[in-house]
């Protein structure tokens, strides 16, 4: 049953949609298009396109160290984070404990905290510690953002997550081990992949805390900054372009998986 | 105090998360409050504490930074308000299976790292560029860039922080249930008066989290002025970051932080103070 009135209302929040949308994405096709130029300067409309820069760019030493960088960084977030946020989301979402609606609030501080100042705090905190700033304490420092988040994704996860299920197994004997391997973490996985794809995704393109703490070590948006910064070269868009195209996969392929399995369980318990 | 086999299951998993934050997050911050009452261009973290780099920074100009970061942040918050309510609205009510996908194209350019998405803007605004170059070639037509302006800044501010207004709004939007506006509107309610009276009050949490999020993060931006506005701004986090590098004066620009840092604490606590977290993510 819609009205005249609700159509058209309907139609302009599309329309609208869809203009945020390209919105969105122009700068990322905007940069595309600048990676596949011949030219030695961006200037539009392209007169020559060509590949050059792309295998300029991927031939280049320096370049696949700072892959490298990148990847390793966001490896070892990944895997801590996780970890970490596992238990954090379940003292957030499961137990009903007495300090849990503080601790729900403390664990939100550090999202809503600007990056570079806490960038540069960390940086403080490194130098009265002694430590050598190098990528491992850039994981460190992508670390104190990342976890809340992911804490945040899991935490979605486990509210919808039933009790039942853990007390049933202990009452048919299981051991906590076996519990936690058999019963919550295969009803968590969902949670947990999509956490650990937020953590590799958010360290792969974190530019402010890596500004401060990576030391001599350089992370792809660093680099790209720094040569942003000090004039164009056509293997910045070849780089960016990259990044992007890696993150959508990423991103649309986890996702793919999880509907993927959610599927196959469904039709098993059918 | 008790054993730790004591603790109850909800204490023991939240003690590594905590004793994590304890060292990286609350440690450092104590630490920058603490370098803040040292003698100006020292290293040293044993000399007499003072209020001088307070003082400094009260003679100085920095309040037009501190001024023009506010500014910035609030008109950043209430353009995306105005954006992003029609989409969120949309994604919850009107879109229906298409929702899934639109979301994930909303949540892509997030992971994104921002300096490149604000590269793109450059490309797309600057003289010769994708939209100036067009014009030319097909139109003859020569106009002025935008680019280094303050309208650039702002565009690349409301553009990279689109994303944390649009997913708090959409879940404070599905947080009204549909039977209460259905009801409203059978007991004779207008458009405006639903609006009004129930979706607003009934999504406010979503409103509150997307509102403080957005003005936290825009508060400390630092990229969008550097990259778009080709400095035309100075914004508080560039004056932070100077002292920092460059001037190698580190109780100054912990001094600087502290302040900024106070106007985002206040905010964060009077905001999140009353709030259910649980109602909010669990829907419960």
């Amino acid at each position: 049953m819609e009205t005249k009135g609700q159509r058209v209302r309907h139609a302009l929040i599309t329309a609208w949609t869809l203009a945020v949308i390209v919105f969105l994405y122009l700068p990322t096709v905007c940069i595309t298009i600048a990676s596949f130029t011949a030219s030695r300067y961006f200037q539009f409309p392209i007169a020559k396109f060509g590949l050059d820069w792309w295998d300029k760019t991927f031939n280049s030493i320096e370049i696949r160290q700072l892959l490298s960088t990148s990847i390793s960084i966001a490896l070892c977030v990944t895997v801590i984070a996780v970890t970490l946020a596992f238990f954090g989301a379940l003292a957030f979402a499961r137990y009903d404990w007495k300090g849990r609606s503080i601790y729900q609030k403390l664990i939100l501080l550090p999202i809503f905290f600007p990056q570079s100042v806490l960038g540069l705090a960390l940086l403080l905190w490194f130098s009265m510690l002694g430590l050598q700033l190098s990528w491992m304490t850039a994981v460190f420092a992508h670390l104190v953002w990342i976890v809340p988040v992911v804490t945040l994704v899991i935490a979605i996860q486990v509210y919808s997550f039933d009790p039942a299920l853990e007390e049933a197994a202990f009452d048919l004997g299981a051991t906590r081990w076996q519990v936690l391997k058999e019963v919550t973490l295969p009803v968590l996985f969902p949670g947990l992949f999509s956490g650990a794809l937020f953590a590799f995704l958010l360290s792969w393109g974190n530019f402010p805390l890596s500004l401060y703490t990576t030391g001599a070590d350089t992370t792809v948006p660093e680099y790209l900054y720094a040569k942003m910064v000090a004039g164009y070269t056509p293997g910045v868009p070849v780089l960016g372009t990259v990044s992007t195209i890696g993150a959508a996969f990423l991103l649309i392929g986890g996702y793919g998986l999880i509907l993927a399995s959610r599927r196959a369980h469904q039709s098993a318990s059918e | 105090m008790r054993r730790l086999s004591q603790l109850g299951q909800g204490e023991k998993a939240a003690i590594p998360l905590l004793l994590f934050l304890l060292v990286g997050f609350a440690a450092p911050l104590l630490a920058v409050i603490w370098f803040s009452f040292m003698p100006a261009r020292t290293f040293s973290l044993f000399a007499m504490p003072s209020l001088a780099n307070y003082a400094t920074i009260f003679e100085s100009t920095s309040y037009i930074s501190f001024l023009w970061s506010l500014a910035l942040a609030t008109i950043t918050v209430i353009l995306l308000a105005i954006i992003c309510y029609p989409v969120a609205y949309g994604l919850v009510r009107v879109f229906g299976k298409w929702a899934m996908l639109l979301t994930l194209l909303f949540t892509i350019p997030l992971f994104v790292s921002e300096n490149i998405r604000l590269y793109g803007w450059v490309l797309f605004l600057i003289k010769n560029g994708v939209l100036l170059g067009s014009l030319k070639s097909m139109f003859g037509v020569e106009l002025e860039s935008i680019l280094f302006t303050r309208t650039a800044i702002l565009l690349g501010m409301v553009y990279v922080y689109l994303p944390f207004m649009l997913f708090p709004l959409t879940l404070g939007i599905s947080m009204v249930p549909s039977e209460t506006r259905d009801a409203a509107f059978d007991l004779g309610a207008s458009r405006w008066q639903v609006f009004k009276e129930i979706e607003l009050p009934l999504s406010m949490p979503g409103i509150v989290i997307g509102f403080l999020l957005t003005f936290v993060l825009a508060v400390g931006a630092i990229a969008e002025a550097k990259v778009m506005g080709g400095q035309r701004i100075i914004p508080i986090t560039h004056d932070i970051e100077i002292a920092f590098t460059y001037a190698q004066n580190w109780p100054l620009g912990a001094a600087l932080a502290v302040l900024l840092m106070l106007v985002v604490g206040t905010l964060v606590l009077l905001a999140l103070r009353r709030f259910d977290l649980d109602r909010f993510l669990g829907r419960k």
